[in-house]
């Protein structure tokens, strides 16, 4: 049986079980939210995803209201956006969400919800409550408490999908924040640092730290691909900045079915290497013990000729390599067909037991 | 790994043997731990050291380093007296069960006590959590591997999991979780000295005679070296060239001393890696390679799932991807290697490796495809031996118990067992490049507590260790979470290598060295 509901007199098709925040999303109709995400599901918190539903007294949260046979929702109307710029102007004034220098400026869920609504400047006075907190004590992440709005989304991600369980938050009321521990600074509470809260958190209030001012969302391409440390094969985006040809930002690829966006600290934040100074980018020969910068023709000639020699005096199996289980599946095999056809021997292997 | 990442959640029981799987494998340390924590999932973690993965276990054990196939067999020897293990199942799909039920019914949990150190009654709440669950999978690492009964140790972990009918469904399985990126898509390529790529066996003609006709030249016949048989050969002056393409044997092989020893006698070296690393400062010529962000392809992950690599950047100065170098290098040697792109080995690889037949770079784009996937039409496999065994029957075999290679005497009285750190990998060519993840995470020694109180040393201050091949000596971190008479040293740190220490010797089947337990003397240094 085919389930359908009317959202803004369109009719779409829905799955039992589906809210009527993700019916929409799922037919390209907008509603906003701030503490909804696909992995760490309804929290009813934020409330800006409210709208109107036929026969409900009030408006309601589209994140929580399952969807029902020939429902029918109003996603846009005065009242819906009146309660709207409430809550968002509320938001602007529990805390200091200037963009200029914010580096989730360009992919702040609340900034794209102030400019959908067309709030240019906040309707309140900023709150004067001191928030003095800015944790930088961690290596990789920064926690800039005074863009936080709470929505809980970093502890949902730190307790429900890593499950690494530090996140949570304390104290009551007015004094409500995220805390590490028992209110530890991050850097000495017991976070793996595994980024999966920055990579959740909506506005700029956790942050990866290698990446701040190393540039703007929109001037970076996005590659996705498979992270190169250990077996999971998890996939991430690289962010690299073309101008310098860096990778400035790696995130976990949401969706994928070997890490679903999550990721350890080495594959988020060990990056470095790539940019590397160190890296080598010239053949080289040693001569008298010390190495000397050579072309390619020379490096190649030079191997090429000893192998050629060494198979003729001593044979092919006087010559062995080890192939890598850092290189591609098409680079392994071309080791192994060089060693097997063009030497001639077996003599091939890996560090699979190292 | 038999079975797949998404499976996790199909487990009642999972049982974590020899993997320090937050550390090594993180993310599927989540899944684990997820599953423990809101889908009621039952643990059992048997690790020497109280990882962290085992505050989730509903059960941790503490097994002696290098005691796995008495501890298996022990379980097993419980789970056929109480009859808690699959008979329709052993019956219709297995062999063996005869010879498996004979040996293990010596395994009496006050034998395995013994030599395991796990208590008996520990032993029986393991026996009866497993043996009874529906559906039970089983992980494992290098914990397993890296002893001179690796393959013993595996075997013994195939026997239970075949015992309890684990095998060939959905959250069951034996699941070795792969160290690296591509160790997996390594193997599956035939970078191994005994068979082509798929597997198939160079001593076997209609396979060699396949190569030989797609290659158009004639193979070699004969098995080759493995990696440290190759060090040793070297030694012995019968090999003389050495090619190594992105590898660090100087600080990941056992008893670096003789690799260095080994490595100088050799007319040759060539390596191909992207930095200077302790293995090409010995070389003679250094080409350099292309990093995973500067390169298309593809890697195979530890559930058989083969995904895409897409190159994001530049490779810097004269770099090379390495295909290309090979090319260049099988040309210069007179052949007439022709690849356009690393896409046109594939189509190569497709043509001749059964299990990646359907797998192209198209197909692979979003989700990836899990081998065997022998047609352009087949949808993947994410577990292996639905219905019956790849070889028909799953072989049941008993294995007795050996002890290791070298263990603890008078003069070196302790154990030592090597592994890794959450923060830093393998021989840290890439991690310790990132200063962060340096400061995280230094080399140190993991120090019993009464150890730590017999030597007089406490945190953080220096602990040299001393085996029969070298010494080191690192910082000590003194924990509750390893036993009295052990200690642990991670193998990332060219300036405290864990491999001065351990010992070459090697499984006789698999060849792989036992770095998981070597006797050592500590002293504060």
């Amino acid at each position: 049986m085919i389930t359908k509901m009317i959202i803004d007199d369109k009719e779409v098709p829905f799955d039992q079980g589906q809210t009527i925040l993700e019916v929409a999303r799922a037919n390209g109709i907008y509603i906003p939210s701030l503490c909804y995400h696909r992995k760490t599901g309804q929290a009813s918190k934020c409330r800006i995803c409210v709208v109107e539903v036929e026969g409900m007294r009030g408006l309601q949260t589209a994140c929580s209201i399952q969807a029902r046979e020939n429902m029918k929702v109003v996603t846009t109307n005065d009242e819906i956006l009146t309660a709207r710029r409430l809550i968002v102007n509320l938001l602007l004034a529990s805390g200091n969400h200037d963009c200029l220098a914010c580096e989730a400026n360009g992919v702040c869920e609340l900034q794209e919800v102030a400019y959908k609504l067309g709030i240019e400047k906040p309707a309140f006075i900023i709150a004067d409550k001191e928030k003095p907190e800015y944790d930088d004590s961690s290596e990789m992440i920064v926690r800039d408490i005074k863009r936080c709005i709470q929505c809980g989304r970093c502890i949902e991600g730190c307790n429900k999908t890593v499950v690494n369980e530090v996140l949570d938050f304390g104290y009551r009321g007015h004094e409500t924040k995220v805390i590490c521990d028992d209110d530890k600074i991050m850097g000495e509470s017991s976070c793996v640092q595994c980024g999966e809260c920055a990579q959740l958190c909506p506005v700029g209030a956790i942050t990866d730290k290698k990446s701040i001012g190393k540039g703007r969302p929109w001037d970076l391409k996005k590659v996705r691909t498979t992270c190169p440390y250990c077996g999971v094969g998890c996939q991430l985006y690289l962010h690299v900045d073309e101008n310098t040809n860096n990778v400035v930002k790696v995130t976990g690829y949401e969706g994928s079915l070997a890490n679903d966006g999550a990721l350890c600290v080495k594959g988020r934040y060990g990056y470095d290497f790539i940019n590397s100074k160190e890296r080598l980018t010239t053949p080289l020969i040693k001569e008298n013990g010390k190495f000397r910068q050579a072309s390619w023709e020379e490096a190649i000639n030079f191997v090429a000729s000893k192998f050629n020699s060494i198979k003729k005096e001593s044979g092919s199996d006087a010559i062995a390599g080890l192939a890598s289980a850092k290189v591609s599946n098409e680079e392994n095999f071309a080791f192994q067909k060089f060693m097997r056809k063009e030497v001639g021997t077996n003599n091939v292997d890996h560090c699979a037991r190292l | 790994m038999t079975n797949d990442i998404p499976g996790i959640k199909s487990s009642d029981v999972i049982l974590i043997i020899g993997s320090d799987t937050t550390s090594a494998h993180p993310v599927i340390g989540s899944r684990i731990k997820y599953v423990v924590r809101h889908q009621n999932v039952k643990l059992i973690v048997i690790d020497p050291k109280k990882i962290d993965i085992a505050d989730y276990a509903t059960i941790y054990a503490r097994q002696r380093c290098g005691s796995d196939v008495a501890v298996l067999n022990g379980i097993m020897h419980l789970i056929i007296k109480n009859n808690w293990y699959d008979k329709e199942y052993v019956e219709e799909r297995c062999e063996g069960f005869e010879d498996l039920k004979k040996v293990v019914s010596e395994y009496t949990p006050q034998k395995v006590e013994k030599l395991s150190g796990i208590p008996e009654k520990q032993l029986q709440e393991i026996a009866q959590l497993f043996g009874t669950a529906p559906t039970a999978s089983l992980y494992y690492a290098m914990g397993i591997t890296q002893h001179t009964t690796g393959t013993d140790n595996v075997w013994s972990t195939a026997n239970l999991q075949m015992l309890c009918g684990n095998l060939g469904k959905e959250g069951g399985g034996v699941n070795p979780l792969r160290g690296q990126c591509n160790v997996q898509g390594a193997c599956d390529m035939g970078a191994l000295p005994n068979v082509y790529p798929g597997y198939q066996k160079v001593i076997d003609e209609t396979a060699r005679q396949k190569f030989e006709k797609a290659w158009g030249k004639k193979l070699p016949e004969k098995v080759g070296l493995t990696v440290t048989e190759m060090l040793k050969a070297a030694d012995e002056g019968k090999v003389k060239a050495l090619y190594i393409m992105g590898e660090n044997p100087v600080l990941s092989d056992p008893d670096i001393n003789h690799v260095r020893k080994s490595l100088e006698k050799l007319d040759l070296l060539v390596v191909q890696d992207i930095f200077m690393t302790e293995t090409a400062e010995f070389a003679d010529v250094v080409f350099p390679a292309s990093s995973f962000a500067e390169k298309d392809g593809l890697y195979t992950n530890t559930e058989r799932r083969v995904q895409r690599l897409r190159k994001a950047v530049k490779s810097p100065g004269k770099s090379k991807e390495d295909w290309v170098i090979l090319q260049k290098l099988a040309n210069a040697m007179g052949s007439d290697w022709n690849y356009k792109t690393a896409c046109d080995i594939q189509d190569e690889i497709c043509s001749l490796t059964p299990q990646y037949g359907g797998i192209t770079w198209d197909r692979v784009d979003e989700e990836g495809l899990q081998w065997p996937c022998p047609t352009k039409e087949h949808p993947g496999t994410p577990f292996l031996h639905k219905g019956k065994f790849a070889r028909g029957k799953g072989l049941m075999k008993g294995i007795e118990f050996k002890e290791p290679n070298e263990l603890p005497c008078k003069e070196y009285p302790i154990t030592l067992t090597t592994g890794r750190v959450l923060q830093q990998f393998h021989t840290g060519t890439m991690s310790r490049k990132s200063q962060g993840l340096n400061n995280l995470a230094g080399p140190m020694v993991m120090i019993s507590v009464q150890d730590a109180e017999t030597i007089g040393v406490s945190n953080g201050e220096k602990v040299k260790v001393i085996s029969r091949r070298g010494e080191i000596e690192a910082p000590a971190f003194v924990t509750k979470r390893i036993g009295k008479g052990t200690v642990f040293v991670p193998f990332h740190y060219r300036e405290a290598a864990a491999n001065l220490l351990t010992n070459p010797a090697v499984d006789p089947v698999s060849k792989i060295p036992e770095y998981k337990v070597c006797a050592v003397k500590i002293a504060k240094a």
